[in-house]
């Protein structure tokens, strides 16, 4: 065991794990965001750097601070650490910085997104962004594909996370789909628009941080917020069959797996249980979803904070944007 | 001056093998493999002082004393000949001219670490190269220098040359061996570092095409020889690549501890500046190192006479010092301009980010858009504290040091040359005043 102290409170944990698990272990505010790790995904992590944190005490043994701010998501712990998060002015600063750089490029197109609403980053840049941008060039853009008849990728909105190429890489066989290209250029592709066809590559729109992989079957049926979200299973003989059902009155709009509060995904779902089962007479529903992740969907949450001026700010935008040209030629409302 | 690695350059036929034997080369394969055990042979390249010339200047015997010689996995040795900083061409000089010397450095390397296989990870763009040093590849193995019992003994190396796409970011090591096992090339998150983790998961030393070929003349003359060479703890000779407003750009090997003033003026090196014009600013060590003006790089701010040595050039940290780095001699003269070079420096790094993580992907790019509006007379009054900020919000947050490579060259340059900066925006001002 490693004790550690994380913004000035001690806590135990297992020898060898991240900086990010253990805070994660102490909960509440001193959990450093994370948009690359996904502890269900091999080798993620160290990408994003949003969960930078200051090691103010290298150990017990090395009691020198680490030079450089650190990827909590991919740093081991070591007994005797200490740990600042939210208490370290060089870390918030630093995070704004990676905030504003998620975003310049960002098309921020949240009033037709899909994601709106259950976004990480939607959700990162209001807790830890600054108000306005500074970037006053021309934002990149890339034309929308079709990952197989159920994905659309829209890479404009990407953030390299790689997560849904792991994806693509652990939870099946064939290794179908990567990044092409360089530095701000590259793009998350399959290999020559060929198909991602397998039992499990849904999960990539679950893993998927924003609104770059979108379900098609769902694609513009609802705002997020206007579905209630229900716990449900049947019983699959490929997955756990364990799912949340997306739905308005009785339909089902669209099935998902369960994520938890950090917006990971702990047991993936296989596509016949994601795009097969629009029926709710198909599935055992065990009750409403209780959403405790900070963001726009978490109803018990969102009346206590600014999340409800989010939320409100989008459906303002959603309504002044109807029958209005839209920022870019490449996007249609009624698609 | 003393040379160690280019005495024989300009002997006719150095490339070839019979030409090279004849000047004394594979005399430390023939002393290290029959007369002293691996260990023995990298005391000897402890005891030399030797620091990595890829760039960063870590001590080339320590890092060979981290190679994990416990696990039961094979060792590799990787030379670096990615050689893609702007201003440095010394590697492609070597290998072009002697390809002879990297290859007797391998084979005592490996011997050292007891690598059976290595490798030499070269930029695709010196495909010229690769065929020489395949050819040359090709003579040490005729000649038993490489394969199987080599000179009779135990031990048998076989060494490949790997040419890669052409991309900076191969230079960097994590990066090389992630293309080199025919991946993506992007860096690695460390640790582990390749010492535990390197190639194939295995233990694995990654060295530039200089620090190898530096081997040879460290096992012919001792290391306590070699370590007599140089000032301080910069021992030994340096290869520099100097180009730019000069009168005799070209790669001089120097020994470390030369006055930057003398290198820069006599006659023996770069012969000072072109055309009678006055210096205005160096970089001394590759594009990624901070550039100086010309009073501080040829004094310290404590005014004392700059040194090429990796002490005296980063004297001052980065308020008024830079590094030695790759040794990249870039010189300009009192027609340039800062700002355009900047910005070229700019394009450069946006181009190579390797995009995996955010703030070397956006930031890089960011920072060339300004630049090029700076550079093309659109500046505006918020720019220079744009860059300023942008460079400092990259700087120690990336996963590898191409994110400081990028921030660096722009602190410095505003840092010594603010007013330039103020002068595009001042310009293009006035411009849009006259438009309206
Ligand atoms: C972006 C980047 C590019 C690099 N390019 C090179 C290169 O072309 N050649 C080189 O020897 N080292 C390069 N390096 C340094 C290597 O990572 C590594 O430190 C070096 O090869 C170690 O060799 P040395 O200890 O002999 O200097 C680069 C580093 C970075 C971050
Ligand atoms: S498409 Fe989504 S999951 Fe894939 S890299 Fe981009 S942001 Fe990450
Ligand atoms: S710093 Fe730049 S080059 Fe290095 S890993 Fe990050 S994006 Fe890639
Ligand atoms: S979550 Fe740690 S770098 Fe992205």
């Amino acid at each position: 065991m490693a004790k550690v102290v994380i913004d000035g409170t001690e806590i135990e944990v297992a020898d060898g794990i991240t900086i990010l698990n253990a805070a994660r272990q102490l909960g509440g505010h001193s959990v450093p965001p994370a948009m690359c790790y996904y502890s269900t995904l091999k080798g993620s992590g160290g990408k994003c750097r949003v969960c930078l944190v200051k090691v103010a005490q290298g150990s017990a043994k090395d009691p020198r601070p680490m030079p450089k701010l650190v990827a909590s998501c991919s740093t081991p712990v070591a007994d005797g650490m200490v740990i600042q998060n939210l208490t370290s002015p060089e870390v918030l600063e630093a995070r704004k910085g990676v905030v504003e750089f998620l975003l310049i490029n960002h098309p921020l197109d949240c009033p037709i997104c899909d994601q709106a609403g259950e976004c990480d980053l939607q959700n990162l840049a209001y807790e830890h962004g600054v108000g306005k941008t500074r970037y006053e060039e021309e934002r990149r853009k890339f034309e929308k594909i079709d990952i197989g008849d159920k994905i659309k990728l829209h890479m404009t909105r990407c953030i390299l996370c790689y997560r849904c190429t792991m994806v693509a890489n652990q939870l099946t066989d064939n290794r179908v789909h990567g990044v092409l290209n360089r530095g701000d250029a590259s793009e998350i592709s399959t290999y020559i628009e060929k198909a991602v066809d397998n039992d499990f590559s849904g999960n990539m729109i679950d893993v998927c941080p924003v609104g770059a992989l979108t379900d098609k079957t769902f694609r513009f049926k609802s705002r997020v917020w206007f579905t209630k979200p229900m716990d449900a299973h049947r019983n699959c003989t490929k997955c756990s069959g364990k799912v949340v059902l997306w739905m308005k009155d009785n339909e089902v709009l669209r099935v998902s797996a369960r994520k938890d509060q950090y917006g990971e995904v702990k047991e993936f779902i296989c596509n016949e249980c994601r795009y097969d089962h629009k029926s709710a007479t198909d599935w055992t529903i065990e009750g409403p979803r209780h959403i405790d992740r900070h963001s726009v969907i978490a109803q018990n949450h969102y009346e206590k904070t600014d999340l409800l001026t989010l939320k409100k700010e989008i459906e303002r935008q959603i309504e002044f944007q109807k029958g209005k040209p839209l920022p870019e030629p490449n996007r249609t409302l009624a698609e | 001056m003393r040379k160690l690695l280019l005495e024989h350059i300009s002997e006719p036929g150095i490339e070839t093998f019979d030409v090279y034997r004849k000047k004394g080369g594979y005399a430390s394969v023939e002393k290290s493999l029959k007369t002293m055990t691996p260990d023995q042979v990298t005391e000897q390249v402890k005891a030399s002082g030797l620091r990595g010339r890829g760039g960063a200047g870590f001590p080339a015997g320590m890092k060979w004393s981290f190679l994990d010689r416990k696990s039961d996995k094979p060792r590799y040795l990787v030379c670096n000949a990615d050689e893609s900083e702007p201003g440095t061409f010394k590697d492609r000089y070597l290998m072009e001219k002697i390809p002879h010397l990297l290859i007797e450095g391998m084979i005592t390397s490996s011997y050292a670490l007891g690598a059976k296989t290595s490798y030499i990870y070269i930029r695709g763009e010196y495909m010229y190269i690769v065929r020489i040093l395949e050819k040359a590849i090709e003579e040490a193995y005729a000649a038993g220098f490489l394969g199987k019992n080599i000179l009779g003994t135990e031990y048998s190396l076989d060494l490949y040359v790997h040419p890669g796409a052409g991309a900076y970011i191969c230079g960097e090591e994590t990066a090389l061996l992630e293309s080199l096992e025919g991946k993506r090339g992007n860096p690695r998150l460390k640790p582990p570092f390749p010492a535990i983790a390197g190639l194939y998961a295995s233990p694995t030393v990654v060295n530039n095409v200089e620090t190898i070929a530096a081997v040879v003349p460290i096992i012919n003359l001792s290391g306590d020889e070699y370590a007599k060479i140089g000032l301080g703890k910069s021992t030994g000779t340096k290869l520099i690549s100097a180009s730019g407003h000069i009168n005799k750009s070209g790669v001089y090997e120097i020994e470390l501890g030369l006055p930057v003033e003398e290198f820069i003026y006599s006659d023996q090196y770069c012969g000072g500046v072109w055309k009678g014009r006055k210096l205005k600013a160096v970089v001394a060590g590759g594009s990624s190192v901070p550039i100086l003006p010309a009073e501080l790089i040829l004094k310290t701010a404590k005014g004392e006479p700059r040194l090429m040595t990796y002490e005296s050039l980063s004297d001052g940290g980065f308020i008024s010092g830079t590094m030695l780095g790759s040794g990249g001699f870039i010189v300009m003269d009192e027609t340039t301009s800062i700002v355009k070079n900047l910005y070229t420096f700019a394009r450069f790094y946006h181009h190579e980010s390797c995009g995996q993580c955010s703030p070397c992907r956006e930031g890089t790019g960011w920072m060339e858009k300004i630049l090029h509006r700076l550079h093309h007379g659109h500046g505006r009054k918020e720019d220079i504290d744009i860059l300023v900020d942008v460079a400092k919000k990259i700087e120690g947050n990336t996963i590898c040091p191409l994110g400081d490579a990028a921030a660096w060259p722009v602190a410095s340059a505003i840092r010594h040359f603010r007013s330039e900066f103020e002068e595009c925006v001042n310009n293009s001002m006035k411009v849009k005043e006259l438009v309206h």
